[in-house]
Parts: C-alpha cells; sequence; structure tokens
C-alpha cells in the first residue's frame, strides 16, 4: 500500500513564495466566509434594515426639507460604506481568533515574511468586504439609484480601498489583542463614532462647528464621500437639495476634490499596512 | 560523523528573573529520536520553543539541521516540523484545505503537493476523512493530522512537544505507531518531549531535565542500568538450597519475598542461563524485571516525576499567593 516516498525539497524563499502565501492566506479568508452561511446572512441583513427600515423610517420625517430625492437615495452610499467596514473589521478580527485558537501559530513559524501573511489578511478582509458590497450594489434600483456601468465601477474600486484600508486598521488593532471580546469592545468604540461623524448616516452640511471639525478629521469621512460624490453625479437633484445632502469635504472653506481624499485613505492604508507588519514581526 | 541535526552550547532563557532553561548543552544525531523528560514546567517546551525559532535565546547557541536558530531563522523554520501541545489547525476548514494551506505556506513545489498530501494522509489514516470539517474530529485525530502536516514539506528534524498529552491509552499507542512507521519511512530526526515515563522508552536517548537543567544524557538502557542491577525472582524446589547455593556459587544475597527467592543482579537476563546451568537446585519459573525509568528519574532528581509536578505547582501557588 505504501507508495514511494515523495520527497519534498522546498526551494529557497523567493518573491514567487512570497506570492504564494499572499494567496493562501487570502484563499482561506474566502474559504471562512463561504463556509459560514450565519456571518454572510446577518451582514447581508443589516444594510436591508439600515436602508429599508431606517432610511424609510426617517425619510418620512425629511421628506419635506429635501424636495426631488427619496432619504434612502442619500443614505446609499453611507450604507455601501458602512456595510464594506462591518465586513471588513470582522475579517481582521479573525486574527484573534486564530490567535485564540492557536492557528495563528502555523501562520507565524512558516518560512515566509511576516508581510506576506498580513497584506495575505488585508487582501482577504478587502475582498470579502467587497463581495458584500456587490449584494448592496445590486440593490441601487430599489433607491432609485441607476445601473449605470462607469458608476458600479468606481463604486467597487472605492469600496476595495476602504475596505483595505479598515482591515489594515483592525490588523493593527488586533496585532495585539489576546482574546475576541477585547477586540470587539475595542472595535466598537473606535468605529462606532468614526461612524457616526463620517456622513454615513446624516448629512456633514451645516453642522455646529465643533463637530464639523470632527468630521474633517474622521479618516472615514474620506471614504464615504468619494461613494456619495459617485452616487450623485448620476443623479438628477436640484442644487439647493445637492448642496445640503452631498456638501462635500471642506479645509477652510477649500473643497478637496475626491482624488485628494482618495488618496489620503490610500496613504492611510499603506501605513496602517506598514504599523500592523512591523507589529507582527514583533509578536514572538 | 554526519552533521548533527540539533547541536545547543549553553543555551539559556530568562523571563524577568526567572530561569527557565540554565545554560543546557546537547547534540542529537541524524536519524536519532530524542527524548526531553522532566516534569511540567521543567524547560521543555521553551527549550523547544527556541530549537523551533519561536523564542530568542537569552544567552548561548543553537543549530537545527546545520543552521543557527538566531541568525538563519528561515532555513531553520524550512527544515522543521512541528507538532505543538495545544492544536493549532483550522476547524472550520476540512483536513485536506488545512493541510493544502501549509504546503503553500511552506512553498512546497506545485507538482509534488497533490501526491505528498495524498502519502501522508495515507500514513496517519486519515485520507478517507479529507474532505471533512477538522471540527469534527476526536482529539486523537487532531493530534495525527497535525502530525501529517508536520511531515508534508519533508523536514529534517520533527519536532513533538507532548505529542500524546490528553489523549487516551489507545490512541496513544495508535500515534506511537505512526511515529515508529515514520522513522522507517522517512530519514528524519525525531525531538519529542513527554512527561510520560513509559513513551520516553520509545526514544534513542533521553534527556533528563528538571529545573532547567539536563541532568543525565543516554540511551533508556543504559539509564536503567546505571541506576541499579535487575531484580530476578525465582520458584525453586527447594528455597533454603536455592538460597545458600545464590550465597556459595555466585556471591549474591537472596532472600524469600512474596513467597519467591528474591535477589538483585546485573543484566539479568545474560545471568539466568548462568543460574540453570550452575545453581543445582530446580528452578520452576524465573522473572527477570528491570528497573524502570520512574526509578531512573527518581534516582536522578531525588523525586517522582509527579512528586515533581506538585511541588511545582504547589510553588506557583504560593508565588501567586505571595504576589496578592
Amino acid at each position: 500500500m505504501a507508495t514511494d516516498v515523495v520527497g519534498v525539497r522546498i526551494p529557497l524563499r523567493t518573491a514567487g513564495h512570497d506570492m504564494r502565501a499572499v494567496k493562501v492566506v487570502l484563499h482561506r479568508e474566502m474559504l471562512r466566509f463561504v463556509n459560514d452561511r450565519t456571518r454572510m446572512l446577518s451582514m447581508l441583513i443589516q444594510p436591508v434594515l439600515w436602508l429599508f427600515v431606517m432610511g424609510t423610517g426617517l425619510g418620512s420625517l425629511a421628506q419635506g426639507a429635501i424636495p426631488g430625492i427619496d432619504f434612502r437615495t442619500f443614505m446609499y452610499p453611507g450604507m455601501i460604506a458602512m456595510t464594506v467596514i462591518m465586513t471588513a473589521m470582522f475579517s481582521a478580527g479573525s486574527i484573534v481568533w486564530d490567535r485564540e485558537f492557536g492557528f495563528l501559530r502555523e501562520m507565524l513559524v512558516a518560512p515566509v515574511s511576516r508581510g506576506a501573511i498580513v497584506v495575505g489578511k488585508c487582501l482577504g478582509g478587502s475582498v470579502v468586504a467587497v463581495g458584500q458590497g456587490v449584494v448592496i450594489l445590486a440593490m441601487a434600483g430599489l433607491v432609485g439609484v441607476p445601473y449605470d456601468p462607469a458608476l458600479m465601477l468606481t463604486l467597487l474600486a472605492e469600496m476595495f480601498l476602504a475596505a483595505f484600508t479598515i482591515t489594515a486598521f483592525g490588523v493593527t488593532l488586533a496585532a495585539r489583542m489576546k482574546n475576541m471580546q477585547t477586540f470587539f469592545g475595542l472595535m466598537q468604540m473606535a468605529i462606532m463614532p468614526m461612524m457616526f461623524l463620517s456622513g454615513a448616516m446624516f448629512p456633514l452640511a451645516n453642522l455646529p462647528s465643533w463637530l464639523h471639525v470632527l468630521t474633517t478629521v474622521n479618516p472615514l469621512t474620506y471614504a464615504v464621500d468619494p461613494m456619495r460624490q459617485a452616487v450623485f453625479s448620476r443623479l438628477d437633484v436640484p442644487p439647493e437639495v445637492d448642496a445640503t445632502l452631498n456638501p462635500g469635504v471642506s479645509w477652510f472653506g477649500w473643497q478637496v476634490p475626491v482624488p485628494l481624499e482618495l488618496g489620503l485613505v490610500a496613504l492611510m492604508g499603506a501605513v496602517l499596512l506598514g504599523v500592523a507588519i512591523v507589529q507582527f514581526r514583533r509578536s514572538d | 560523523m554526519a552533521e548533527a541535526a540539533v547541536a545547543v552550547k549553553g543555551l539559556t532563557k530568562t523571563y524577568g528573573k526567572i530561569e527557565a532553561v540554565k545554560g543546557v548543552d546537547f547534540e542529537v544525531a541524524p536519524g536519532e529520536v530524542f527524548g526531553f523528560l522532566g516534569p511540567n514546567g521543567a524547560g521543555k517546551t521553551t527549550t523547544i520553543s527556541m530549537l523551533c525559532t519561536l523564542a530568542d535565546p537569552s544567552g548561548g547557541s543553537a543549530t537545527v539541521a546545520g543552521y543557527d536558530v538566531v541568525r538563519e531563522r528561515d532555513e531553520v523554520r524550512r527544515n522543521i516540523g512541528l507538532v505543538f501541545q495545544d492544536p493549532t489547525l483550522d476547524g472550520y476548514l476540512s483536513a485536506e484545505q488545512n493541510l493544502r494551506f501549509h504546503a503553500e505556506l511552506y512553498g512546497v513545489p506545485k507538482t509534488l503537493v497533490d501526491d505528498r498530501i495524498r502519502q501522508v494522509m495515507e500514513m496517519v489514516a486519515l485520507w478517507d476523512r479529507k474532505g471533512d470539517k477538522v471540527q469534527t474530529f476526536s482529539g486523537g485525530m487532531k493530534r495525527r493530522l497535525e502530525i501529517a502536516r508536520g511531515l508534508l514539506h519533508s523536514p529534517r528534524v520533527l519536532f513533538l512537544d507532548e505529542p500524546t498529552v490528553g489523549l487516551d491509552p489507545q490512541t496513544r499507542s495508535a500515534i506511537w505507531g505512526y511515529i515508529n512507521r515514520l522513522r522507517r519511512a522517512e530519514d528524519i530526526t525525531i525531538f519529542m518531549t513527554t512527561h510520560y515515563m513509559d513513551e520516553a522508552e520509545f526514544c534513542d536517548r533521553i534527556a533528563i531535565i528538571d529545573h532547567g537543567e539536563i541532568v543525565v544524557i543516554d540511551s533508556p538502557e543504559a539509564l536503567k542500568a546505571s541506576v541499579g542491577e535487575d531484580r530476578v525472582q525465582i520458584q525453586t524446589a527447594d528455597d533454603e538450597a536455592a538460597i545458600a547455593a545464590l550465597r556459595d556459587r555466585f556471591g549474591l544475597e537472596a532472600a524469600v519475598r512474596e513467597g519467591q527467592v528474591t535477589f538483585a543482579v546485573a543484566s539479568g537476563e545474560q545471568f539466568v542461563p548462568r543460574l540453570f546451568a550452575e545453581l543445582g537446585v530446580p528452578i520452576r519459573s524465573v522473572s527477570v524485571s528491570r528497573p524502570s525509568l520512574d526509578d531512573v528519574f527518581m534516582s536522578y532528581t531525588g523525586s517522582t516525576i509527579r512528586d515533581a509536578e506538585a511541588e511545582g505547582s504547589a510553588n506557583a501557588w504560593m508565588r501567586a499567593m505571595a504576589r496578592r
């Protein structure tokens, strides 16, 4: 029965080997997500609740103030951002889970760079988050957003960028955490205010100045605003309503252009990724 | 002589003020099964962690498969397989997916991955369960899968940290069956820790470690021989005459214990033929018992392994109380 021994001689570490490591860590994230039906379902139900229950409820209040547009249309890009952010955070949290259940050790003793593992995790979180986002994109028609291919592609790219940065943030947080409760506690504490102040739930125009300052220093604002700008550019909205709902972000009266916003998000992602890698190099 | 599979010189590890490992020296030859035997908290796992590049030594040096554990960390990692005390499998993935993950992470050449996975899974008799999620596996199956995974990239040294702890006796003996087959099938050195005395007997050589220091290193037979002589018990037609004959012809002091003539002699098995030839009293039965590793541990450390563990946990408790 015994076959000949298949001798394996592992070649020296190369960039190709690190790529394989990135790919397999990414692949595992996706397998884990696909296998976990409950998580998939709950992640899908949440935005639907927000959009169609909260959105409808608040919309009936706001109707008079914003003629010519459904409040849910306003909320739509915010909900995309929220779904992507929550999913990305959960993916990052799986590192804590891996540590608790020992699997992280299997990864950390492998002859690959820690960088490859962290990059794989971040890409995995991003892909899963974008996957969730696609489902929300499919609902665009229900809230009056046109299925414009260019818009969809723009949103997908922006989702990916936001998801990557958030996962990197989550991984940085998770690097030293020993248990899930601490991580989720901290995550709630960090994400909730950032979400409230990002413009995902209410428009950032006409806020009191202290709140306005907080929204401009909130990194999430720069991830949400490009999505809203993309959606509103395809809508036919009266200018005064547009000014209320889609004011953009301004620094001392200067309107920050979308490419700069995206650049900021990408820069933060890169820095956080670097921090996460350094954390994992040291965590022995 | 071939280069040592593991060579350790003056290795120390301190955590704050506590010296977990106090300068150990030893070498493990290629192809050997080398056992680290000692009570919990003796420094076994700390030593293995340093050899596996998971902890930096505080002092001294060590090479594994010819590579330095500090300076050539990646080379060491490429050449070792690890089975930890605690499971490190992903329960949500299937057995095969766990192995595939490992193969990719270790850069096993793509053309070999399928064959090699099949081979190691057949070795531990899990091939027919390859598609099942690991969370449905029993403790013994998980441990077998981890051993298979540790072998997947054909390491030159396999580290097993308490490979059978927490398993039932039947599973333990099955695991030992796999390890023994593995020795024959692959060109591999096995370094293991255990605190089960009976398992240490499977090793070629044993290092007894206590309080962070190596007390003695030798083969199980030599260790047992060093402890004392074998105990021989005989049933004879005439016990009085047998005792007298033993004293006169062999110079051995014997006495009747448990209804049998009992005496101690070095290399008891070799002594039995002489006994039959020269005693001159008919012998009805004979039994030879050798000292156990428990006796060995006892004679080198002054306590049984259980006492040592109880003392260790009592000390830990005292320290915990003192800290309050």
